[in-house]
């Protein structure tokens, strides 16, 4: 019936993020109030994929009690639910859909304000493009011969259509060039408002005296293309920041306190210290505080980077953002959510935050360079002119011509539209965007740093041994672990399904914190977990977090040895070779222990690396790579790397990084493997190159058209044929990037890399 | 000339016409998912009221 198999791909995309619960509270907590008693939830469903998805969707929810309204959205893979609640409680929209074999989440309100800026820019764009086209159609009848009384009604007519498009859509160029000028800095607005202006000018006092030529046609058409680009840039980057909102949030947005009056559920904000609160497992540590009662291990690979669970007990401090794995546990916060780990993170990101607040725009240094030429050229053929001919408006009108024939159409469209162009290409290879500048500054980039667990690795653990453990035995271990969420126990669970050795829960389970599990039948004892606990005996200290073992036994008779590895991100080693391929270097910087470091850093084959390190070392490394005039492109997932994130020159982080990292970040990659990484860098040399490309087509049409213009031998309907030549020639060439295969050539250069390390 | 006084007012008005339709489309969210617009037409039951 449904195209789509819900689940298959969303397991590997969400990942650990899967294991946050989303109780009913947290609904109400998000959801906006309508007024009436009526609320909105926007949902996020991420496998909506086609009509039939929708209608399963629509028609689950709109069943439930309380459901008002229910909408589907397939570009945004949204729903948008009203509801009511029934006897004070929310409607489970979340399990109903789960049910359904749709997994989703819900939207933090403010994260869904659709910015006013894209309405105003269609808005634009429709009013510039109305009144460009009926100025075209009067402006070829003039050209085509219409003298007289006739061509005096159309430019009058066209000046009554020009006067809208300036005023409304131009106002967008206007008031940005305003904001640069007061600032005292030009960007490419600059010369566009002045040629739009001047040019709408020129054409009134024209029309005004009756003369032959008006410039109404190439001032709207301009706008009109001009906004073409600027909308789609917006486009691209509303669709990018959408995607990135859509992916569930890792922190927790409440928490259940208990109190004297029992348990309740309450947002973030208002747990203050020496609150007692109750942390399920399976659960975020929603701030940081100490354990009171319960024995749980905590997995700390998004906070810190450490791979091995830490085991938790009574006078534990634990940190906002650690995952609870194992038991329930009740902690006293010992700071406010704005004092907490994750607080202090986002105080360093900000004091941090420089690269990217200096860079230039490539489109504003080269219009720095760019309008003093051009407007000195139009002052001089002015100055030229008015001393040669004594005709003031002849002198103005060829000044005019001059600025509009290098009116910055195709400059203001070089960037831009190849920008796009290249998004896209991101957007289909699963790689989100922020903004254009985030392309220009990953083509600059001499060195790569990677975080360790969650970025090289999966930051979560695989059983290596799969086909030399007893298909039985395999059975065993994942009967025992399906009640689990140990990370070790989901493994089992995956590598049996894998293997389609069926699992069946079992009763009379019990999970020790920090040792197994354990299953009774009648007298048999079984025990999954650590080597010494499991036989009951002293085992030598082995070689354990990067890879570590567990035991399957009977009685204390093994039945099966289980190896666990974090699992390497697929695509690692061959994304690390490419990179090497373009001469970049690459480095490591992790929070885990140094053994765990270099055993990957040497599978890897990366001798830079540098293991238990702070988030502020981190920093400083690469505030140091930076005054050595380096530039750094930082992949990192987790909460330690956020702050190296935002020093970073330029900084990429997978899906399913904490929610901090991801908003620092200038890239996120759904994908799983890390070939995103080096595809995204390819794109954007590809983009860089085409840009300068583009850029130089610009320059050249304008060496080749200035000296006509100077002249005077431009006319309205050569200028007109002029710039539209231009413009379509440089969105032509970034076109190119979609189309051609620039990718064929580095596929081979690949294999043969793969051969290379097979043969080694 | 006196057509070029009659079809040019028709001929801008007609545009108004269109600019204004275009307008109307935005305001009503008609442009809020094109992808489900070309998909909701494959579904099974008629409703095209969302319930």
């Amino acid at each position: 019936m449904s195209c789509c198999a819900p689940g298959a791909e969303a397991a590997l995309e969400i990942g650990p993020a899967g294991l946050v619960s989303s109780p009913r509270e947290e609904l109400v907590l998000l959801s906006r109030d309508l007024g009436g008693g009526l609320y909105q939830a926007d949902l996020s469903v991420p496998e909506i994929h086609c009509a039939s998805c929708m209608a399963t969707v629509e028609r689950t929810l709109s069943t439930l009690p309380g459901v008002e309204y229910a909408r589907a959205n397939l570009s945004m893979k949204r729903t948008i639910v009203k509801w009511r609640p029934i006897a004070d409680e929310a409607p489970d929209l979340i399990g109903a859909l789960r049910a359904a074999g749709y997994a989703s989440h819900v939207f933090t309100a403010e994260t869904d304000q659709r910015s006013p800026e894209y309405s105003r820019l269609i808005k634009a764009l429709a009013v510039a493009g109305f009144c460009a086209m009926n100025i075209m159609l009067l402006s070829v009848s003039v050209w085509s011969g219409a003298e007289g009384g006739t061509r005096q009604a159309f430019h009058w007519i066209s000046a009554g259509l020009a006067l809208p498009a300036i005023v409304y859509s131009g106002r967008i160029f206007f008031f940005s060039a305003w904001a640069a000028l007061r600032n005292g800095r030009t960007n490419m607005d600059v010369p566009i408002s002045i040629g739009v202006l001047m040019a709408f000018g020129l054409s009134l006092y024209d029309t005004i005296q009756g003369g032959p030529h008006a410039y109404f046609d190439a001032a709207t058409s301009l706008l009109f293309f001009l906004l073409i680009g600027r909308t789609l840039d917006h486009v691209m980057r509303e669709k990018a920041r959408s995607a990135v909102a859509g992916l569930a949030s890792l922190a927790p947005r409440g928490a259940i306190v208990v109190d004297a009056d029992g348990r309740r559920y309450v947002p973030i904000a208002e747990i203050r210290p020496g609150t007692s609160i109750l942390v399920a497992a399976g659960d975020r540590v929603p701030v940081d505080g100490i354990v009171m009662a319960g024995a749980s291990e905590l997995d700390c690979s998004v906070v810190t980077g450490e791979t091995t669970p830490r085991p938790a007990f009574a006078g534990t401090l634990v940190q906002a953002g650690l995952l609870n794995l194992t038991g329930p546990l009740t902690i006293t916060a010992a700071a406010e959510a704005k004092d907490s780990f994750l607080a202090e993170m986002i105080r360093m990101m900000e004091a941090a935050e420089g690269g990217r607040a200096r860079y230039r725009r490539l489109a504003d240094r080269a219009s720095a360079l760019y309008s003093p030429v051009v407007h000195a050229i139009a002052l001089l053929s002015f100055l030229g002119w008015l001393s040669f001919t004594r005709d003031w408006h002849a002198s103005v009108s060829i000044a005019i011509a001059v600025l509009i024939i290098t009116c910055p159409c195709a400059l203001g469209l070089a960037v831009p539209i190849v920008q796009v162009v290249a998004a896209r290409r991101l957007f289909e290879k699963g790689v989100m965007v922020r903004d254009g500048s985030a392309l220009e500054r990953l083509a600059e980039v001499d060195t790569v740093l990677f975080d360790k667990t969650g970025t090289l690795t999966l930051g979560r653990p695989h059983l290596v041994n799969t086909a030399s453990v007893d298909p039985g035995a395999l059975a065993l271990a994942a009967s025992m672990a399906s009640g689990s969420r140990h990370p070790m126990s989901v493994a089992i669970l995956a590598a049996a399904s894998q293997g389609s050795v069926g699992a069946t829960p079992m009763k009379n389970l019990g999970e020790y914190p920090g040792r197994g599990l354990e299953a009774r039948t009648g007298t048999t004892i079984y025990r999954l977990g650590r080597p010494d606990w499991a036989l009951g005996r002293k085992m030598p200290e082995g070689a354990d977090g990067w890879f570590s073992v567990s035991l399957l036994v009977q009685n204390g008779q093994q039945l099966a040895r289980l190896v666990f590895e974090d699992m390497m991100r697929s695509g690692a080693r061959s994304t690390i070779d490419r990179l090497r391929q373009q001469g970049l270097g690459v480095g490591i910087l992790s929070g885990d222990r140094r053994s765990a470091v270099a055993d990957l850093a040497s599978n890897l084959g990366i001798d830079d690396f540098a293991a238990e390190m702070l988030p502020s070392d981190k920093v400083e490394r690469i505030a140091a790579l930076t005054t050595a005039h380096s530039k750094v492109l930082m992949v990192g997932d987790g909460l330690n790397d956020a702050p190296a994130l935002a020093a970073a020159h330029v900084s990429m982080a997978p899906a399913t990084a904490a929610d901090v990292g991801r908003n620092a970040a200038d890239f996120v990659f759904l994908k799983e493997s890390l070939a995103s990484v080096a595809d995204a860098y390819e794109i954007s040399r590809n983009a860089g190159k085409l840009i300068r490309q583009n850029f130089a087509l610009a320059v050249g049409y304008n060496a080749i058209a200035v000296p006509f213009a100077v002249c005077g031998y431009i006319t309205p309907l050569v200028a007109a044929v002029a710039m539209s030549l231009s413009s379509v020639l440089v969105v032509a060439n970034a076109m190119r990037l979609g189309s051609r295969m620039p990718f064929r050539r580095r596929a081979s250069g690949l294999l043969s890399a793969r051969t290379l390390n097979a043969t080694r | 000339m006196s057509y070029l006084a009659f079809l040019v007012p028709v001929a801008i008005l007609l545009g108004l016409l269109g600019l204004a339709a275009f307008m109307w489309t935005l305001r009503n969210e008609q442009y809020e998912d094109l992808d489900g617009a070309a998909a909701r037409i494959l579904m099974d039951d008629d409703q095209d009221e969302p319930k």
